[in-house]
């Protein structure tokens, strides 16, 4: 259960899509999720073992490391990718539920052809374009959420070179130093900028579907 | 023989579970295999290299270790999500069994059995009703037992859910007691307490869908109970009988295919 294996679930949802929907979902895979497995991991890869620091004391580089590193860049953003792509299941589940109650219409003598049913493309009106606007909603919101998270928990998004540590059982102030800060900044913002780039994305689509919503409205009364 | 194994194995089981053993089977292998596999295993790979004590002491670090964590919670939580995961099987074997007899049925010209061909059997759904219900819900309550275990274990031998930075250990060969300190602390316990929350979700949800089909069990007795109230003074003897011997056919088919009944 992986990577690929999220792909393959939302894959499925991507029918169901709006165009704009489908954007995102290529984003997030090529540009988030792929960057993440191919690069992000290797360079945070060595981030304990060459976080090193300035002192002989047992235990001061673990301490100071667990105390400047709560929890990890790359989980963070693995955590980050997993809640945003989410919210599709809602979708996917609505799709599914709506399929199962034609088939039960079909048993119980409905004229639908079945291997249509299977096929069928949902448009997006009436109670799922609900659950597909509240899906983009929550989609806006974790990804808010763990931009929040970020900034707050590394006081931004620059990695520095050097850490000053107090922690027991470090005499006194101790000088550590961070493995690669340059790289790790570089793909701090690059990720981040994805980040800004889905959550666009989200809104564009939010509005489109509204605007769909509120033109339908008044051809209806005219 | 991996996780993606087993997702496939209990894919097949999904198409026979009600709506809430399907977002169960959701949550479980998103929110706690996928999780696994991508996080917990790369925060708790490197537990023993850095696993660092304050002795020269040879061995007084291995000793520490061992001492501290005699199962890792990566293992605990592997064998948690197949223990969890197996009573599905119950279910996905009882259903093999059942196609297995329409099968022998079919290929014995059975005329009593309403199937085109043996290619819808294997395609059939068949519903949570009879014994089908006792095993489901059997399987069901075996989950939440092994939840409910696992969760105390972990709460047993580690003496809580937080994994504390500093652990004191006294044990031979180490001289006396020697601070040993554990690696990325804060990153375990927040994993560990997601881990713990989602396994809560989980037994809510099991908790639900046993309530689900407890209250359809006995919605359906009452229904029967009603009917057969009815019928005694609609219809007469003949049709009684008649009654009965399509309820016999029917059963024999155990009444399962889509959207032909006897």
């Amino acid at each position: 259960m992986d990577w690929g294996t999220l792909q393959a679930v939302l894959g499925g949802v991507n029918k169901h899509s709006t165009s704009i929907g489908k954007i995102w979902l290529t984003v997030l895979f090529i540009f988030r999720v792929m960057i993440l497995v191919v690069a992000a991991e290797r360079v945070w890869g060595d981030e304990q073992q060459d976080f090193v620091c300035n002192t002989l004391q047992p235990g001061c580089r673990n301490v100071c490391y667990d105390h400047f590193f709560p929890i990890s860049h790359i989980r963070l953003w693995a955590l980050q990718l997993i809640f945003v792509s989410t919210p599709a299941l809602l979708v996917a589940m609505h799709v599914a539920y709506r399929r199962h109650e034609k088939k039960r219409r079909f048993r119980n003598g409905e004229k639908i052809d079945i291997e249509e049913l299977k096929n069928e493309k949902f448009h997006i009106r009436g109670p799922l374009w609900w659950t597909y606007t509240s899906s983009i909603f929550f989609r806006l919101i974790f990804e808010a959420v763990f931009m929040y998270v970020f900034y707050y928990m590394y006081d931004g998004y620059q990695m520095p070179r050097l850490m000053k540590c107090t922690a027991w059982p470090c005499p006194n102030t101790v000088d550590c130093f961070v493995s690669r800060p340059t790289e790790k900044t570089t793909f701090t913002i690059f990720m981040l900028a994805v980040s800004g780039i889905c959550m666009m994305l989200n809104l564009a689509e939010l509005c489109y579907l509204v605007i769909k919503v509120c033109m339908k409205e008044p051809r209806k009364t005219t």
